[in-house]
């Protein structure tokens, strides 16, 4: 793992002391809440429904038990016991007071933690795949460059104040676990004639006008990656929309000036750019992968994995996926109790599973976009204790990638933006669907709800999607069919008039038994959708 | 608190700004003042008769103006590139690190807090137009020359 040097210690220590200063100016009346909003969002704090919320950072996903351990701890003693995992791999505490805000940033910094750019017209933390360095498909570990371009991005002094907000993620497989192409702007990593470089993506999101990003350019050398950036951010920059909030992220200036022209500008950009000495030089690059090398694994490890509880077994097959060392794999924990909310970890969960990381997984926790948490280093001999721990715990539900692994956002019980309500809705639907068979006949089925148009929840890359407006004053809820966030990327169509909140569970049951009784061998629910289109599932739940 | 805040030796220019437009016509200004959405690109071509550039923030929000003193500094423009309309304490940072080395905000500035503002990060982590030394560049000081 990444561990900071000085230099990085004292800018976020300098933050700390910057944001005190700015909230003891606020809590003096020396600034007006005007004056001061601007200032709180850069350190991602809000104002909600009830309280502040404020939104940690966890970059690429990457924590180390100490920093969980951290993180349950600020819970407990300055939330209500709990945090919320969010799909772009952030932490936030619901119930903050502003005079703690500073503690609390303090506390974060002594695990080499922070808040900077979780919100505002910047870039945002930047996000990867949970399985960066284990996962046996990549090109290589993503993380080195994603770290690369966190500081980069960090108190960038040409892009703090964009049109709009900025994601980027990075990949380095063709298996995509990050939505990267929902995201502004998406790299892959890729090899070509031995060296690495990137495909990168421009103009994805999600939102009241979903776009899937479309290839600007196919290799860009790695170490240009930094100065290519700084074009593709000038021409948004120059051109974004500042009259429509709306309309202002980097999607609508790529789908207005059109890709070519939006890449024509970028290359004019780039040319003038890359010899500016931006790019920090590769011994930078080598400086930060050599935190990221592979650790000492042990060889000589058993394979077999005791089946003879059937409870255990049902876990290993939905919970654990394929490790590139011999004789390890990777955990996944369900962050999806049929009766929980949905990304939530109380205090006592986050220790633990900070625990587990300690003892079996080498230090080390990813966070999901999916809302759940990743042990990325387990012996396939520990397994069964890690799972005698998580059943203890709450969290051994067996339901990875199933119905009930839902993605919702915060919703109506938090949210100042949102129209309704997600939490109960998910709920609702884990309940209808709760028996672990039924769970597994139905197979991978992503369902996705975000309780407005702002789509926290992803809901266009569904399989399912559930979008909560609000009609004359009612919670209303919109079917989306047919959405990835994945490497076969597509945006979820709507299947027509809205429904209560009991109606689109009973709509979701019939678009399940259409999928049952129409499948062919193997299909996905998303693959029969895409082989049979809309017009069955449109029957069966209008007709 | 201050309305007026230069980083340059010297007086400051005092010449009225013009538009960009009558600017690039047959305009014998000096002084030219650039607005959200215009194109920084176009002075590019009389950089050498320029000793005062003026860019307008309409709102502090709106962050085209750092682009546009960014691209005349990577360009080699060396005169005064002066920061005006809505300009808060909490940006004379990143505007320093873009290339304006004046200010004149609609209202004025507490000079405590500018001068605290700009103490307080000893390092950067982004080369720009500054000069100064980014973090990736103190890490590696016998790959970097000049």
């Amino acid at each position: 793992m990444y561990r900071y040097d000085s230099y990085d210690q004292s800018i976020v220590d300098a933050r700390v002391e910057e944001f005190r200063d700015q909230v003891q100016r606020r809590l003096a009346g020396a600034l007006t809440e005007d004056q001061f909003k601007p200032l709180r969002l850069m350190n991602g704090l809000y104002l909600q429904l009830h309280a502040y919320m404020l939104r940690v950072a966890i970059p690429y996903g990457t924590l180390s038990a100490r920093q969980l351990r951290k993180l349950g701890e600020i819970a407990a003693k300055y939330d209500k016991g709990y945090g919320h995992f969010t799909t772009r791999q952030n932490l936030q505490y619901n119930w903050i007071k502003l005079a703690d805000a500073p503690e609390i940033l303090a506390e974060l910094a002594s695990v080499e933690m922070h808040a900077i750019q979780t919100s505002g017209n910047c870039i945002r933390n930047i996000s990867s795949d949970q399985y960066a360095g284990v996962s046996a498909d990549e090109v290589a570990d993503p993380r080195p460059w994603a770290e690369l371009l966190r500081q980069w991005s960090s108190f960038h002094p040409e892009f703090t104040y964009l049109p709009r907000k900025f994601k980027i993620a990075v990949i380095a497989s063709d298996d995509d676990r990050a939505a990267m192409r929902l995201h502004d702007i998406g790299l892959k990593l890729v090899a070509r004639d031995g060296l690495i470089g990137a495909e990168v993506y421009a103009g994805g999101g999600m939102g009241r006008t979903p776009m899937v990003a479309p290839l600007i350019r196919d290799f860009v050398p790695e170490e240009e990656i930094v100065s290519y950036l700084e074009a593709c951010l000038r021409v948004y920059n120059r051109y974004g929309r500042r009259d429509n909030k709306y309309k202002a992220r980097i999607k609508i200036l790529v789908h207005e000036l059109g890709v070519e022209e939006y890449k024509r500008q970028v290359e004019e950009e780039f040319a003038q750019m890359r010899d500016l000495g931006l790019n920090p030089p590769t011994e930078e690059l080598d400086r930060i992968r050599a935190f990221f090398a592979a650790p000492d694994y042990e060889t000589g490890l058993p394979e077999e994995i005791d089946r003879s509880d059937p409870a255990f077994a049902l876990w290993v097959d939905r919970q654990v996926a394929a490790h590139k060392a011999p004789g390890y794999a990777i955990v996944n924990i369900s962050l999806k109790p049929l009766t929980g909310i949905p990304g939530d970890a109380s205090a006592e969960q986050m220790a633990l599973v900070a625990d587990l990381a300690e003892r079996y997984s080498l230090n080390e926790i990813r966070v999901t976009h999916a809302q759940n948490l990743v042990l990325p280093h387990v012996r396939k001999a520990d397994l069964h204790a890690i799972w005698q721990q998580l059943e203890e715990a709450g969290l051994a539900e067996a339901n990875l990638d199933l119905i009930t692994d839902i993605i919702a956002c915060p919703g109506l019980d938090y949210c100042a933006l949102a129209n309704a309500r997600s939490i109960p809705l998910a709920q609702k639907i884990a309940q209808r669907f709760a028996d672990n068979e039924r769970q597994a006949e139905l197979g991978e089925l992503k369902l996705k709800i975000s309780g407005c148009i702002n789509a926290c929840g992803h809901h266009h890359a569904g399989h399912i999607g559930i979008l909560g407006v609000d009609r004359k004053g009612v919670e209303n809820f919109q079917l989306l069919l047919g959405g990835s966030g994945a490497e076969d990327a597509s945006l979820g169509q709507i299947t027509g008039p809205g429904f209560s909140e009991d109606g689109v569970v009973d709509a979701i049951e019939k678009v399940t038994d259409i999928y049952l009784a129409q499948r062919a061998q193997g299909e996905r629910f998303l693959d029969t959708y895409r082989r049979i289109g809309m017009k069955p599932f449109k029957e069966a739940i209008y007709g | 608190m201050v309305e007026f805040l230069s980083f340059r030796d010297g007086e400051a220019a005092q010449e009225p700004a013009v538009t960009v437009e009558s600017f690039t016509g047959q305009s014998n200004s000096t002084a030219v003042r650039i607005e959200a959405g215009e194109d920084a690109r176009e002075l590019l071509p009389h950089l050498d008769r320029l000793s005062l550039v003026e860019v307008n923030f309409p709102a502090f929000g709106d962050g085209r103006g750092y682009s546009a003193a960014r691209i005349l500094r990577e360009a080699g423009y060396q005169g005064e590139l002066r920061a005006v309309g809505d300009v808060l304490v909490d940006q004379i940072v990143a505007m320093r690190r873009c290339g304006f080395d004046s200010f004149h905000p609609s209202k004025a500035l507490d000079d405590a807090a500018v001068e605290r503002a700009l103490t307080r990060y000893a390092d950067v982590y982004q080369k720009s137009v500054d000069g100064r030394a980014p973090v990736w560049a103190k890490r590696h000081p016998e790959k970097i020359h000049g």
